[in-house]
């Protein structure tokens, strides 16, 4: 999961950075995500996990770092298992 | 005076009431000559409005988003410029509140500010960055205790006016543009060199001139939270409310104008209706919708504003967009009715039913903060936020 969300935010985060530099835990918006990117992002993890992200996950903390989003993925992953 | 004559006499209205009157009596002069409307600065200051929204712990009055909006309404059906420089301090107060409780020089600020009543302005906007306050091409600079930051500010607000600057600028020389603080710079910290000149065809009196911008403070001054916080949970939705109010009251007072305008010629008609009665049934129609669009958004802040995830989530920065873009088109039309109303008594300057100012005024609504920038936001969140479809909750 860790190299999917990696080769998207190379794809479509529109970092300055390498995206092998940034550790897991980095903050993402320092390190140049905008809005818009973190959107296409959502949209290309949606696609690649094939899940959908509800409305009370749809915010910055999700979203903060690659460690964040391998989170907020694995627990709709979780939750859809459980039901 | 009596206790309760005495409540009556420091309501928050009737302070407000009070400034208005002072702010009414020069809104003509400060349109005119594009200048600060010090009269009613000085009256805010000698009402204690500025610092109403510090916590009564720190000598302010804990003034809630919707007081304050009541104040914006009632100010800006006064002299907009006025208003707009009330509503521009309360939103910088407003990151101070929220986001300086913790930094112990932020909280002696607060306290002073409540005390002193200082006036703050905000530099946010840059030369080269497109109108983009989330980015930033200029960085601050820490020394060990001391920051130094120089800004190419194309518009600072009442900049030459203020007793305080909050700038924003990248939080190092190595950071991204989004990487952004905020630093509060005190009169005295810094110098101000004119490079653009505010002449406007409508909020003249706000004096947003632009600046070259150099600073050298205490490193202390430096917000703890990243910029983009507090854009999210503060800025945004206080922005979006309090302009709106602004926008509301310059409304109201049009609609109003029309109002008088139509009763003077129905007095006159002797039983029959004035043509311009149904055009004020419309307009005030269309007035009750704005007031109901920034009560709800006003509600739906005092509702999120405990909760910071909510308070950054996409639905409530659309809901907020949306209180925006809905004041800031409605205004215009609204406005315009009105002065159908009045007809030529309304184009004119200098009668009871002048609307000319309101209309200039208003039509810096649509661009403070472009409508199609936001416009563009929303529609990006809305490729994965639902809409909010609910009625109530």
């Amino acid at each position: 999961m860790n190299e999917t969300i990696r080769e998207l935010l190379t794809r479509v985060g529109g970092l300055p950075v390498a995206v092998t530099e940034l550790e897991d835990g980095a903050d993402l918006y320092a390190a140049g995500l905008s809005s818009f990117a973190s959107v296409q992002l959502m949209l290309g993890l949606e696609e690649a996990f094939d899940i959908e992200f509800p409305d009370n996950l749809l915010n910055r903390k999700s979203f903060a770092s690659i460690a964040a989003i391998e989170q907020t993925v694995s627990h709709i992953l979780k939750a859809r298992e459980a039901a | 005076m009596s206790l309760p004559a005495f409540a009556a006499d420091m309501a928050l209205s009737a302070r407000a009431h009070r400034v208005a009157t002072v702010a009414a009596e020069f809104a003509d002069p400060v349109d005119r000559d594009g200048r600060f409307p010090r009269e009613a600065v000085d009256a805010m200051k000698a009402e204690r409005l500025l610092g109403i929204q510090i916590p009564t712990g720190f000598g302010g009055e804990g003034a809630s988003i919707t007081e304050i909006a009541e104040v914006c309404s009632i100010l800006g059906q006064a002299c907009a410029s006025s208003a707009m420089v009330f509503a521009m301090h309360q939103i910088k107060v407003s990151s101070l509140v929220v986001h300086g409780a913790d930094s112990p020089w932020h909280m002696d600020f607060m306290r002073e500010l409540a005390g002193r009543q200082l006036l703050v302005a905000s530099a946010t906007t840059e030369a080269g960055i497109g109108g983009n306050m989330r980015n930033s091409i200029c960085a601050i600079e820490v020394d060990g205790d001391t920051c130094r930051l120089t800004k190419d500010a194309t518009v600072i607000s009442y900049g030459a006016h203020a007793d305080a600057v909050m700038v924003t600028s990248r939080s190092n020389e190595g950071a991204a543009p989004t990487d952004q603080v905020m630093t509060v710079f005190r009169h005295g910290q810094y110098t101000l060199q004119k490079t653009v000149d505010w002449d406007t065809l409508g909020m003249r009196g706000t004096c947003s001139d632009g600046f070259l911008f150099q600073g050298e403070a205490p490193s202390a001054q430096i917000f703890p939270k990243p910029f983009a916080e507090i854009a999210a949970q503060s800025m945004l939705a206080t922005s979006h409310l309090l302009w709106s109010a602004v926008w509301y009251g310059i409304a109201a007072d049009a609609v109003l104008r029309a109002q008088a305008f139509v009763r003077a010629a129905a007095r006159k008609a002797g039983g029959t209706q004035p043509p311009g009665a149904l055009r004020l049934a419309e307009a005030s129609n269309q007035l009750q919708l704005l007031k109901g669009n920034i009560l709800s958004g006003l509600k739906h802040y005092e509702d999120a504003k405990l909760d910071s995830d909510r308070l950054s989530s996409m639905g409530f920065s659309i809901a907020m967009n949306n209180v925006k873009l809905a004041s800031s088109e409605m205004i215009l039309t609204i406005i315009n009715q009105a002065m159908i109303i009045c007809g030529i008594m309304g184009y004119k300057n200098g009668t009871p039913y002048s609307l000319g100012r309101h209309l200039r005024d208003a039509h810096s609504a649509q661009l403070m903060i472009s409508n199609d920038r936001i416009l563009g936001n929303t529609s990006t969140m809305l490729l994965v936020q639902k809409p909010d479809t609910s009625l109530v909750g």
